[in-house]
């Protein structure tokens, strides 16, 4: 950080990124986004970049990301349904986007968090809100040979089965 | 014995918009405001239900940081990279209707957590705080 940082333009963009966390299942685009904060998308995109560290699409796929581990590892809906209740359209880029991230499927995800067991200890409102509160990746686990079933019923993870999801 | 913090500091954009802020949308009471020799302000703010907790409300430009730090700490609250901790309320839900009401931004709705109802709130600089009820 050499020159003063403009603090108003980073106030504008965190308005931008906090939208994108409220409705981060809305599938407003960013050059929406862009548009309704004043900006060009193309130079939004690359604000946003140099001060997040992540282009805002890559931020949004990350956040629901993160809101589909809260709801693989806590309710009972089918991987299906959480794909479609955290803004994705198509469960071949949700499962893409998941595994590119956590590193393996939402189906062994989940089967992960319920072998382990238990809601974890940190407020999940911190696992949402720092970069680093993604959860530790398990140790790695011998390959699958079965595919993951997109949309196999997972019992062991709760009894009842809850109302909508929370956003 | 340690007995928990008695001032939480909060680093500030603006300590006149904060003090609106903090007592007329958050309804803390105004504890002190005063300017000191060195160009300090002392703002400090008590939640309604505290026990003698208070926030001090500190401005990074006039405290005891350098020029060039207090521009990144700035930066930093501007982006909504900080947070000075966690807001315990009595109702979660009530609050942040009350609050939504009067303009006060969430980054998230009360929702259900293992230790109780939590949401996030930003104050009007930036910062977030959890804002959690507590089970039991």
């Amino acid at each position: 950080m050499t020159a003063a940082p403009d603090v108003s333009a980073l106030r504008m963009l965190r308005q931008v990124r906090d939208r994108i966390d409220r409705d981060y299942a809305e599938p407003v685009g960013i050059p929406a986004l862009a548009a309704a904060a004043g900006y060009s998308t193309a130079h939004f995109i690359r604000a946003f970049h140099a001060a997040y560290g992540e282009t805002p699409g890559a931020y949004r796929t990350r956040r629901r990301v993160e809101r589909a581990c809260e709801l693989l590892r806590s309710v009972n809906l089918s991987v299906t349904e959480i794909c479609h209740a955290v803004g994705f359209t198509s469960l071949g880029s949700f499962s893409a986007r998941f595994s590119g991230l956590m590193g393996q499927s939402p189906s062994a995800y989940r089967a992960e968090a319920a072998r382990r067991g238990g809601p974890a200890p940190i407020p999940g409102c911190f696992a949402l809100m720092w970069r680093t509160g993604l959860p530790a990746p398990p140790e790695p686990a011998p390959p699958e040979p079965a595919p993951p079933e997109p949309g196999a019923p997972i019992s062991a993870i709760s009894e009842k089965r809850p109302g909508p999801a929370q956003p | 014995m340690i007995m928990g913090m008695s001032f939480v500091s909060v680093w500030v954009l603006n300590q006149d918009s904060a003090k609106e802020f903090y007592t007329k949308k958050l309804g803390c009471e105004l504890t002190t405001d005063l300017k000191l020799d060195n160009g300090m302000r002392w703002l400090t703010v008590r939640p309604q239900g505290s026990t003698g907790q208070e926030l001090l409300l500190m401005d990074p430009a006039h405290s005891m940081l350098d020029g060039p730090t207090a521009e990144q700490v700035r930066a930093l609250v501007a982006k909504g990279a900080l947070s000075p901790g966690v807001m315990a309320t009595s109702d979660c839900r009530g609050d942040y209707a009350a609050l939504s009401a009067l303009g006060v931004e969430f980054v998230q709705e009360p929702a259900v957590r293992p230790y109780g109802v939590e949401a996030v709130i930003r104050d009007d600089s930036g910062n977030w705080f959890s804002f959690t009820q507590r089970k039991g």
